[in-house]
């Protein structure tokens, strides 16, 4: 056994003295905080440190589940969360379908250029020209003004906020999707469609016939992995559109996290929050994996 | 394509006005900023800007650039992305390419891969990483911006698995050679991969120059922000930007306000983006889609 192991050591020196730089960095600042869940069962106070802050067992979960505040963060994060999912996917495959119907190159590649622009820019960079574009005077009530509809407080009313919350990301991030379901809908075999229309199939049929039922396993994929990842509903995005006048709908896990935990200083109650969020979240992520690789094939490992 | 019938005309014809619709919603707000950005303040707060300045003036950007906080925080975010970008792409190459190997090749591939997908799956959550890096003494040096997160682990599947889809022959030949596996990497498989360096390395760029809450997190001293951790203070604080100005505060609102002064900066922070984006973009979506989603 031990001879085995020296002819591995023998063999593999090589890749493992690669593997260092990336094994190390890794192991302090992403295993490292991982020992700090211990503060979820203290009473943890900065000054006495993890070994002598005295050990409360379960009593920060027991209150934050009697917290009605951190109950409604749940249920914002869901909310948002799903719609995003839903408004989102639906967005990418009905763009990319659009752009498939285009058959000239250039205009395609133009197109899929522009929407896929907002993506890179940051949420801080998003969030100061949309508070300019949906404040009360700003050009989108200008606009619905004209067309005759009232103005709407898109980020200072709690009702409608949810849905700024979910229009926007759509509006940021559905260049993705189409950049993935495009890519798709290209690998698609010509001939499928030429025999269609020999049958008399018009673009249409077409669509729902063949391109649609093409893509359902990749809506299907992505929408599980993005579910793996329901718990997170974007944070980025809400702490730079936020305001106390929304918290009621518009606050999720990670802003209350934050807020609790790091500006209000109470380390132990937001660890238990983190904890909490990662304990679901992994369950959550793990079977989101395994489904679209036993689902789809898809194993990014 | 030949038209067929009238009916497919009207519908390229709707389809090409939807899409154009979608595009400009996704282009013009960009615009807009662009446009107050050098637009005289009366006309901002009127509200009458929309595509084109009116009343040209580039007083906006004179102030970013007199003011010297803008350029201290785009100094801190270029010398961030020089080092995180450089440490993510290093880390990122040098753990790809042993885990791209099979189980036969490397025998521990599949304790270090778990190693690395672990990390995306549980973490310590946001509290403990603060504490941590509060006890590392990292708080408000540059390192707390680049060393967390040195391997993105998706963006090094994305390479792992382009260095899996290169033909085996292409090492096989240069270890007949000679060659050991640090010559290979260097001298064989690097120029090979440049097309997907390119991708995750925008990846890498994009990630560390939008990052604002790394910033806001470790650093105490604002004068130690990166670019948008600054920005983000200017969503609220703008005005206290202006009156630090002095005795000159009110012959400034003459020439700009908060809206003018917001835009230029904001959209300032944006062009390196806008820049870099173009360039990658061709190498990009072949990265993503190769890499990430194999049907």
């Amino acid at each position: 056994m031990q001879g085995k192991i020296v002819d591995r050591l023998r063999k593999d020196w090589p890749w493992l003295l690669m593997l260092v730089p990336g094994v190390v960095l890794t192991a302090i600042f992403s295993y490292g905080p991982i020992y700090g869940i211990v503060m979820a069962f203290q009473d943890y106070n900065p000054g006495l440190g993890f070994s002598r802050s005295p050990w409360v067992g379960m009593e920060n979960f027991k209150l934050i589940f009697q917290q009605a505040q951190f109950l409604n963060t749940i249920r914002n994060t869901f909310f948002i969360s799903i719609f995003k999912i839903i408004f989102g996917q639906t967005a990418s495959v009905i763009f990319a379908l659009q752009l498939n119907e285009i058959r000239q190159n250039g205009p395609k590649r133009v197109f899929q250029t522009i929407v896929y622009i907002p993506n890179f820019v940051s949420w801080v960079i998003m969030a100061g020209i949309l508070l300019n574009l949906l404040a009360t005077d700003g050009i989108v009530n200008q606009v619905l003004k004209a067309l005759g509809g009232k103005p709407i407080q898109f980020i200072s009313n709690r009702d409608v906020f949810p849905w700024t919350l979910i229009f926007t990301d759509m509006w940021k991030t559905f260049g993705f999707g189409t950049v993935v379901y495009l890519a798709t809908m290209t690998s698609i075999d010509p001939e499928l469609y030429e025999s269609a229309v020999i049958d008399g199939a018009g673009r249409w049929r077409q669509t729902f016939s063949i391109t649609l039922p093409l893509l359902v396993p990749i809506i299907i994929l992505m929408t599980v992995l993005a579910l793996g990842n329901v718990l997170s509903a974007g944070f980025d995005q809400v702490y730079n559109l936020y305001s106390p006048a929304v918290y009621p709908t518009g606050d999720i896990i990670d802003t209350y996290v934050y807020r609790l935990g790091l500006q209000n200083g109470k380390y132990a109650i937001g660890t238990a929050v983190g904890l909490f969020k990662s304990v679901v979240s992994s369950v959550l992520i793990s079977t989101s994996l395994i489904i679209s690789y036993k689902f789809a094939g898809y194993r990014v490992f | 394509m030949k038209f067929r019938t009238k009916g497919q005309k009207i519908f390229t014809v709707i389809n090409y006005i939807l899409v154009i619709f979608v595009c400009l919603s996704c282009f013009l707000p960009l615009l807009n900023t662009l446009a107050i950005s050098f637009s005289a303040p009366t006309y901002v707060a009127a509200g009458e800007v929309y595509f084109l300045p009116k009343g040209f003036t580039t007083q906006s950007y004179a102030f970013a650039m007199s003011n010297g906080k803008f350029l201290r925080a785009f100094w801190v975010s270029i010398k961030r992305c020089v080092l995180g970008v450089g440490l993510n792409l290093f880390c990122m190459i040098t753990t790809a390419y042993p885990l791209s190997k099979s189980k036969q090749r490397f025998g521990a591939r599949n304790f270090f891969m778990s190693f690395y997908v672990f990390t995306m799956l549980f973490g310590g959550g946001l509290v403990p990483w603060f504490i941590l890096m509060n006890n590392l003494k990292l708080l408000n040096s540059i390192w707390a911006l680049v060393l967390p997160l040195a391997v993105p682990v998706s963006n090094m599947a994305i390479l792992m698995n382009f260095m899996r889809s290169l033909p085996p022959e292409i090492e096989e030949a240069a270890s007949i050679d000679g060659a050991g596996i640090f010559r290979i990497l260097w001298s064989v498989l690097l120029p090979i991969l440049k097309p997907s360096l390119a991708t995750v390395g925008l990846f890498s760029f994009v990630n560390h120059w939008n990052d604002w809450f790394q910033g806001a997190l470790f650093m105490n001293n604002p004068n130690n922000y990166p670019l948008q951790t600054y920005l983000q203070t200017l969503l609220t604080n703008f005005r206290d930007l202006l009156r630090q100005s002095g005795s000159d505060y009110y012959s400034l609102l003459s020439r700009m306000n908060e809206q003018t002064g917001r835009a230029a900066q904001l959209f300032m922070g944006l062009l390196p983006i806008l820049v870099v984006y173009p360039f990658v973009q061709k190498y990009f979506t072949t990265g993503l889609v190769m890499g990430s989603v194999k049907g």
